[in-house]
């Protein structure tokens, strides 16, 4: 009986874990790499720290380079073509368009890793 | 025995040296990541002196300067944003001819931060007069208030900006002395490109600067100076 349990209990999770891998997004992380904290403690609170830089920045003109979105987009923009918002699997779009959440943010910020924005400028 | 030792003695070794290797840049990544700056203090007060016999008629230098560093088009129809323009006066009865930049003066006392409902527009500590876009409704109340018509609206949507100078659809904009590169401790991009020095940027406050020396010896005037709004930037030979 016991055994029966056991091997059902562990046959759903299985499946349970099969099926949370399947429609998970697909993110393409760029050069990835942890700076500011934790990867699971980002994705809870990226937007309180965003948030909150940008008023510092922008009203005080203390700007924090580690916790700036210019310094997010340096790393996560996707190694193949330096964007967070080019593609469907693009590091902010993947998440953003799993959980629903329209963000503007870049209707005014560039989605492009500046050092390929200014090769970009540069090759005009 | 001894040789087991020996094994992990440099085991021990070439593990260490390749964990320096991969440990070290990150520490460096982290330690220049760690530039935070102190902030815009009031003890500065950003300004410009125009000097207007430098100013050649004709030269656009300037302008295309503030186009390529904050991605404006350089489109100069009504719609277009235009962050500085270059203008031509002339006396009619001495019939003496000028040509100067003519942009967001700074004020001290800005009519465009007294109307702004949202406090979208504000003045920094350092006396740079700016838009926080992230609470601009597109009202363009300042637009009306400014007496120096300085201010832009952004009608169409836009793409490619530079990661330094955020602009959008909806959002009113203009001159911002370049707080991107002055942060950084450049000056403005105006400012640089003139071929003639004609635009001198500095900290008013600081009596041993370039600015204030100067601003102290030779006459200049602010544009619309009845309306006491003491603007950061002034002009010689008007």
């Amino acid at each position: 009986m016991m055994r029966l349990f056991v091997s059902l209990l562990l046959s759903l999770c299985v499946q349970n874990i099969w099926a949370m891998t399947e429609s998970m997004p697909k993110i393409d992380i760029g050069k990835g790499g942890q700076c500011v904290k934790d990867p699971q403690w980002m994705r809870e609170n990226h937007m309180h720290l965003l948030k909150h830089q940008r008023d510092e920045a922008v009203r005080k003109g203390i700007r924090d380079e580690k916790i700036s979105l210019k310094n997010c987009i340096e790393c996560h923009a996707s190694t193949k073509d330096d964007s967070v918002i080019a593609r469907a699997d693009s590091f902010c779009v993947a998440c953003h368009r799993y959980e629903a959440v329209k963000i503007d943010c870049f209707e005014c910020h560039s989605g492009i890793r500046k050092s390929a924005w200014l090769q970009q400028r540069n090759a005009k | 025995m001894s040789d087991f030792n020996l094994q992990r003695r440099s085991f021990l070794k070439t593990s260490l040296g390749a964990a320096a290797v991969a440990i070290a840049p990150g520490m460096l990544l982290f330690s220049t990541a760690q530039g935070k700056s102190e902030g815009a203090s009031s003890k500065v007060r950003w300004g410009m002196l125009i000097d207007t016999a430098q100013c050649k008629p004709g030269c656009n230098d300037c302008v295309t300067a503030c186009n390529k560093e904050n991605g404006l088009s350089g489109g100069t129809s009504a719609t277009d944003s235009q962050w500085i323009r270059k203008i031509e006066i002339k006396d009619i009865s001495s019939g003496r001819e000028l040509s100067l930049p003519m942009m967001c003066q700074h004020c001290e006392n800005p009519p465009c931060v007294d109307v702004c409902p949202t406090t979208a527009s504000f003045k920094r500590d350092d006396g740079i007069v700016l838009v926080d876009k992230h609470r601009c409704i597109g009202c363009r109340y300042c637009m009306m208030a400014c007496p120096y018509k300085a201010r832009s609206f952004v009608h169409e949507p836009l793409s490619d900006q530079n990661p330094d100078v955020p602009r959008g659809k909806g959002t009113v904009e203009s001159c911002t002395l370049c707080v991107h590169r002055i942060d950084q401790g450049k000056g403005p991009a105006c400012a640089e490109a003139c071929p003639n020095k004609a635009i001198l940027f500095g900290n008013l406050n600081d009596p041993q600067s370039e600015i204030a020396i100067k601003v102290r010896s030779v006459a200049s005037v602010q544009v619309r100076a009845d309306l006491r709004l003491n603007p950061g930037v002034r002009y010689q030979g008007i």
